[in-house]
């Protein structure tokens, strides 16, 4: 069992052809993880790293079945690829592409709205289900097999609790990489939901950073419907109000949205939350009963 | 981006939002004639002369030269260019200035608009921007203008109203209604400030906003709505569909070293603190920030070097780190991940032996791909770096240099 992603996902790869979409599919299916074409407007009919070229998702999914599908589109084109992807019926969208501008995001998102997928992202370094599939930017071999979820609005924290983790003897189920815009498809809470729901998965690692609400309305879902013990982490207890920390989304606003107030509500509702990013590791294997 | 109140506002009547009318003057010497051609239009000889800068609270800052407030009403020709001289080309300190005065280059010289007639002036808050929780666009607005909004918040929330905008049909008639009924207004006015309303929201949309802020909308003696200030910010991600807008950035109004920085494709934010760190990826490098502040120091910096670390950049971001004489070491935090650590690590011994000397001390910790070669690299290249794989031992390196 794992979530979102594993090894029958059959994956196509949006913006297939340009580099990023060729680097990162070739490490992709490097991985192993299932990828069954690749989609660029005007190049279908055309064969790419051995697989093949679709003019539209649509087409893609008609001749290979893919459900799964990862984004490398520019920004201006990216909200288009996502809504492409949803009418094609591609059940879960990976979105990577970072800058895409908040009006297209709220479009997107009325227009995903009640139907049957789901969108990871934007700006986000993916999703990895360890030894399955890896639909994502992340270096695969940090994400050793074991029984921990993570779940992160970050790229490189993600891979350094990923880390952590797996030197603490456990490893990882699936790592959900949600993104750091204002608006993005799957919210922290979703995920956490979707892996406490996971048979396999007996831990869940919560990573967040400043600006919105998206952890602390997690917190008060796991108080209430949690199982399982989650480690949790926010970046940017000493960032200044008011400045955008790189991602979009990582702006201090009100009072509600700092660090201190996000692992004060986390606390609150039972989770283990550490105040170095340099325990998430330790802690986690502490709770689970754990030694290295 | 954020723009001047000018800026603003000429974006704003470009989709028919009323404004109050104004001149922008950057040499004192021209404020007359500027002035006159105002006049020339709008008919009246009072003025506003407002200081043109990127921080709020300017009708009750100082100019540190003049003594001069950043925003002052002239009541007559006669008396503009001694107005406009007393703002103009000083430093004015408000209470979102940080303490440091902020140079005035331009002003506006605008038209009063709070003169006599049938009924008194009022003044209303206006803002735009989107709901996170919801993901949608509201309008946020309230009777008590001309206030800090922060204050009504906490003193009289119930005077502050939101409207919710539905992104498939966007702003519609009866939402504008509530607004203008809620504000209490009738006959002229009521139907001004539906106008005013729906030209706002358009203007929202079309210029791809993130955020504006009308404080205040006026009501004027003889009912007309029109936005006397404006606080406009842009969605960056969205400038290349605005090359004209892109255009109104001003670098004057931001830190000279992150604008360098920005330019060489990092991501840097100049912080008070005495350790600068050199991180890949902005969560990673909160988070360094944060192992700082718990070492016994206070970052420096927030610095993003991006997926491609090369010696170039790191170099880059060395220079930029050093500018600032606070800094008494750096620590480097990189996971490595399709960035190769060796490679990052050969930057950094590049970097170092081009730059000569650098005078602090270096903390370098390597984590993912090949870390240990990098650790090696670094341990033997025989320069004043120390090097750390955990992040634990980074932190405690910290520690153990500031002590």
């Amino acid at each position: 069992m794992s979530v979102l992603v594993n090894k029958d996902s059959k994956v196509i790869v949006q913006g297939f052809t340009g580099s990023e979409g060729t680097f990162h599919a070739g490490q992709m299916i490097e991985y192993g993880t299932n990828v069954v074409g690749g989609v660029t407007p005007g190049k279908g009919g055309q064969t790419h790293l051995d697989k093949p070229v679709f003019n539209t998702v649509a087409a893609a999914v008609e001749e290979t079945g893919a459900d799964v599908s990862i984004i490398f589109v520019p920004p201006a084109f990216a909200a288009d690829a996502i809504m492409e992807a949803a009418n094609a019926g591609i059940k879960v969208i990976v979105c990577i592409t970072e800058g895409i501008p908040v009006k297209d995001m709220i479009y997107v998102q009325e227009y995903l709205n009640g139907m049957d997928c789901t969108l990871i992202g934007p700006n986000c370094p993916g999703v990895i289900t360890a030894g399955e599939a890896k639909v994502g930017i992340m270096p695969g071999f940090v994400f050793k097999t074991g029984k921990v979820g993570i779940v992160s609005k970050s790229g490189t924290l993600t891979y350094e609790a990923a880390d952590q983790v797996a030197k603490a003897g456990l490893g990882i189920t699936t790592a959900i990489g949600i993104g750091g815009d204002p608006i993005i498809g799957t919210t922290t809470k979703e995920a956490v939901e979707l892996l406490m729901n996971d048979p396999e998965t007996e831990g869940i690692v919560m990573i967040g950073e400043i600006g919105g609400n998206l952890e602390a309305n997690a917190a008060k879902w796991i108080k209430e419907n949690g199982t399982k013990p989650v480690v949790g982490f926010i970046a940017g207890e000493t960032a200044p109000k008011g400045r955008t920390m790189g991602h979009a989304g990582a702006i201090v606003g009100g009072a509600d949205d700092t660090a201190e107030a996000k692992k004060r509500i986390m606390r609150e509702c039972g989770i283990h939350v550490v105040d170095s990013p340099a325990h998430i590791g330790q802690k986690m294997a502490e709770v689970l009963g754990v030694t290295a | 981006m954020n723009l001047h109140e000018y800026q603003g506002k000429s974006i704003l009547k470009s989709f028919g939002v009323a404004i109050q009318e104004g001149v922008v003057v950057d040499k004192v010497e021209d404020a007359v004639a500027k002035a006159k051609e105002l006049t020339a239009s709008t008919g009246t000889e009072w003025y506003v002369v407002k200081a043109q800068i990127h921080a709020g609270g300017r009708g009750k800052g100082t100019v540190e030269e003049t003594g001069s407030r950043g925003v002052v009403l002239a009541k007559g020709i006669d008396k503009v260019e001694e107005t406009v001289k007393g703002i103009l080309g000083g430093h004015l300190t408000t209470l979102q200035t940080n303490g440091v005065g902020k140079r005035v280059n331009k002003v506006l010289i605008a038209e009063d608009v709070y003169y006599p007639g049938e009924s008194e002036p009022s003044e209303f808050y206006m803002s735009v921007l989107m709901d996170r929780d919801k993901g949608r666009n509201i309008i946020m607005y309230s009777t008590e203008g001309g206030m800090d909004i922060e204050t009504v918040a906490e003193e009289t929330p119930h005077l502050i109203f939101k409207e919710e905008v539905d992104p498939r049909v966007g702003l519609q008639g009866f939402q504008a209604r509530k607004i203008a009924f809620n504000l209490g207004l009738s006959g002229k006015a009521f139907k001004e400030m539906t106008k005013f309303v729906a030209a706002l929201y358009a203007a929202y949309e079309g210029c791809d906003a993130s955020m504006f802020e009308i404080n205040p909308v006026l009501k004027t003696s003889d009912d007309k709505i029109i936005a006397v200030d404006s606080k406009v910010t842009l969605d960056d991600n969205a400038l290349f569909r605005h090359k004209d807008y892109a255009e109104m950035r001003d670098k004057t109004e931001e830190d000279p070293t992150e604008v360098e920085a920005g330019e060489a494709g990092l991501n840097f934010v100049k912080l008070d603190g005495n350790v600068g760190c050199m991180v890949n990826g902005a969560g990673l490098a909160m988070a360094t920030m944060d192992i700082i502040k718990m070492s016994g120091g206070n970052p420096a910096n927030f610095l993003d070097v991006g997926g491609t670390a090369d010696a170039e950049r790191v170099e880059k971001a060395f220079q930029i780190i050093l500018k600032d004489e606070n800094v008494k070491a750096i620590l480097i935090n990189i996971f490595g991940g399709i960035v190769r650590c060796d490679r990052v690590a050969q930057g950094v011994v590049d970097a170092y032996k081009n730059m000569g000397n650098i005078p602090v001390p270096i903390i370098v910790r390597l984590q993912g791909t090949n870390a240990v070669e990098a650790k090696k690299l670094i341990d033997d290249s025989g320069l004043n770096v120390h090097s750390a794989v955990q992040l634990q031992e980074a932190a405690d390196l910290v520690k153990e240099i500031l002590a």
